[in-house]
């Protein structure tokens, strides 16, 4: 990066910690903390909506909808999330490709399964075989997404469920009194009121989904932990920077940033709290008035 | 005359296709140096340089995978990648699972390396070998106790916090290591000859590409570019063909 960086061997002190720290494999370690962000800022949202729908689903009239939504919810909650992250991506990934397989390639009537190899022919694979390394990084990066948000929403799902049965019933009787639909008094009483009992489970669920972030690195994604690992180890001198085990002082750097993230997650969900119980007689206005 | 254009159209998608056939070559990157990430973020390393070679001369166009060795196998099966690229000794029990191309580095000892002046004993003592490996497969038949790591860094690691008392590894990998330490590790013990040469692991039903790289790796060795690439990586003492 710096002019004085092009022979290593000759500096020292902070100029040589300067180059070093300007490395090409550096800077893939500053961006792999966007993609824990990114993970974040994608996987919250599809966790909300896989939650929501899994909380509607619960309360259905209709029975195969409403035992659907409890296996999910049950089934998720139920499996260690390491076998569950193992297990998703790895079944996501066969299942597609299996399907284009006897769509794309209906003509080959092997098993897929011979042995123990699973193998589809080459137009059904995913991403194609001849697809840039980038495209099957972004694949793999969906394929946790989904294995995060299948997981969280589970645990948002049953949060959500938990939040609407704790708005009081008078309200919803209150509502059919004035002639209320099913549908309005969902949309217009239920769902405003319910945020504030939702919220407490919801922040924590945020709080176990930042300290899950690692997780990725289990997937193969080249995240944070991935490159902490990297670049701590020893180098020999094949390498222009070698140097002794300096995993401890990246981890180090790995915990005061995932601190950070959640010291601020933390203001942030007080902030929103005190915004949603605005104008509510319930626990949370009480909380946030004193 | 529509018929005319979308049999040429073809023609020409299927002339390209076989001339820029894609091969995925997979490796661990985490193998110093044989194959690692340089300062650069790249792949580096003996068997990138030699990868992108045999690509060269069998008109495939390459790239590179990075997979951690422990899943190596399992992943090459499921046609995440084409071909193992990754110091992989050829052993009867892997070519139970997969086949292998001609071999591109000689069948090179093993040895053991420890801290200078601990007197350990390899034979009695807690060895680490890397998870997977040849070595550690073979530490499990010995009387020595076996600890496994997941990369071969790890091994090293182990024996410098004193973890284990010594790692059994490739002398190709462990000669650089012992030679910076400034006289912390050394080797001990007898050199062991565990397993074959390395060689390109390929699917059993992939005859076709493992024929057109076995004439590449035929090609690297008559010309004597292998040999000196060997020369290269692990300096003039490293065996040659």
């Amino acid at each position: 990066m710096f002019s004085f960086c092009a022979d290593p061997t000759t500096i020292d002190g902070l100029l040589w910690l300067s180059c070093y720290l300007t490395t090409g494999k550096h800077m893939a370690f500053y961006l792999s903390f966007s993609v824990v962000l990114l993970l974040l800022a994608l996987a919250a949202p599809a966790a909300l909506l896989f939650g929501f729908a899994g909380a509607l689903a619960c309360r259905s009239s209709l029975p195969p909808v409403r035992m659907f939504g409890h296996g999910y919810i049950t089934m998720v909650r139920g499996i260690p999330d390491i076998a569950f992250f193992l297990f998703v991506p790895v079944a996501l990934d066969q299942a597609f490709e299996f399907l284009r397989h006897k769509t794309l390639c209906s003509e080959i009537t092997e098993p897929v399964w011979r042995g123990n190899e699973f193998l589809v022919c080459d137009a059904a694979k995913l991403p194609l075989g001849t697809s840039p390394q980038w495209v099957h990084e972004i694949y793999g990066f969906l394929l946790a997404l989904l294995a995060f948000a299948l997981v969280f929403g589970a645990f948002a799902g049953n949060t959500l469920r938990g939040a609407m049965r704790a708005v009081p019933d008078a309200q919803l009787q209150a509502a059919a009194a004035f002639g209320m639909t099913r549908r309005q008094i969902f949309w217009r009483v239920l769902l405003p009121q319910m945020w504030v009992y939702a919220l407490p489970g919801l922040s924590n669920l945020w709080m176990i989904l930042v300290k899950a972030t690692p997780l990725l690195f289990l997937l193969g994604v080249e995240d944070v932990v991935y490159w902490a690992r990297e670049l701590g180890a020893s180098k020999t001198s094949a390498h222009s920077y070698p140097h002794g085990d300096w995993r401890l002082w990246y981890f180090l750097a790995l915990l005061v940033f995932y601190l950070a993230l959640t010291w601020l997650s933390e203001r942030i969900f007080a902030k929103l709290m005190r915004r949603f119980s605005r104008g509510q007689g319930s626990i949370g206005s009480a909380e946030a008035t004193s | 005359m529509k018929k005319l254009i979308m049999t040429a159209v073809l023609a020409v998608f299927t002339a390209t296709g076989a001339f820029a056939e894609t091969v995925r070559l997979g490796t661990e990157g985490a193998y110093e140096p044989w194959n690692f990430v340089n300062d650069a973020g790249e792949l580096d390393g003996f068997e990138i340089e030699l990868g992108n070679e045999l690509c060269k001369r069998a008109s495939l166009t390459c790239e590179w995978v990075k997979n951690d060795w422990d899943s190596i196998i399992p992943n090459l099966k499921s046609g995440n990648y084409d071909a193992i690229i990754a110091g992989m000794s050829v052993t009867e029990e892997r070519q139970k699972a997969i086949d292998f191309t001609e071999e591109y580095y000689p069948a090179d000892p093993s040895s053991y390396a420890a801290l200078a002046g601990a007197d350990a004993s390899v034979s009695s003592g807690v060895v680490a070998a890397q998870t997977a490996t040849i070595h550690a497969g073979y530490l499990a038949g010995s009387s020595a106790t076996l600890v496994e790591f997941a990369s071969a860094e790890e091994t090293i690691a182990a024996v410098r916090n004193g973890e284990a008392d010594a790692v059994l590894a490739d002398s190709g990998y462990l000669a650089p290591i012992v030679a910076e330490s400034n006289g912390a590790l050394v080797f001990v013990g007898d050199q062991i000859q565990i397993g074959g040469g390395v060689a390109l692991g390929m699917r059993k039903s992939d005859g076709a590409l493992r024929a057109k790289l076995n004439a590449a790796i035929e090609s690297v060795k008559s010309d004597g570019s292998l040999n000196k690439m060997i020369a290269k990586w692990f300096g003039a003492d490293a065996p040659q063909f």
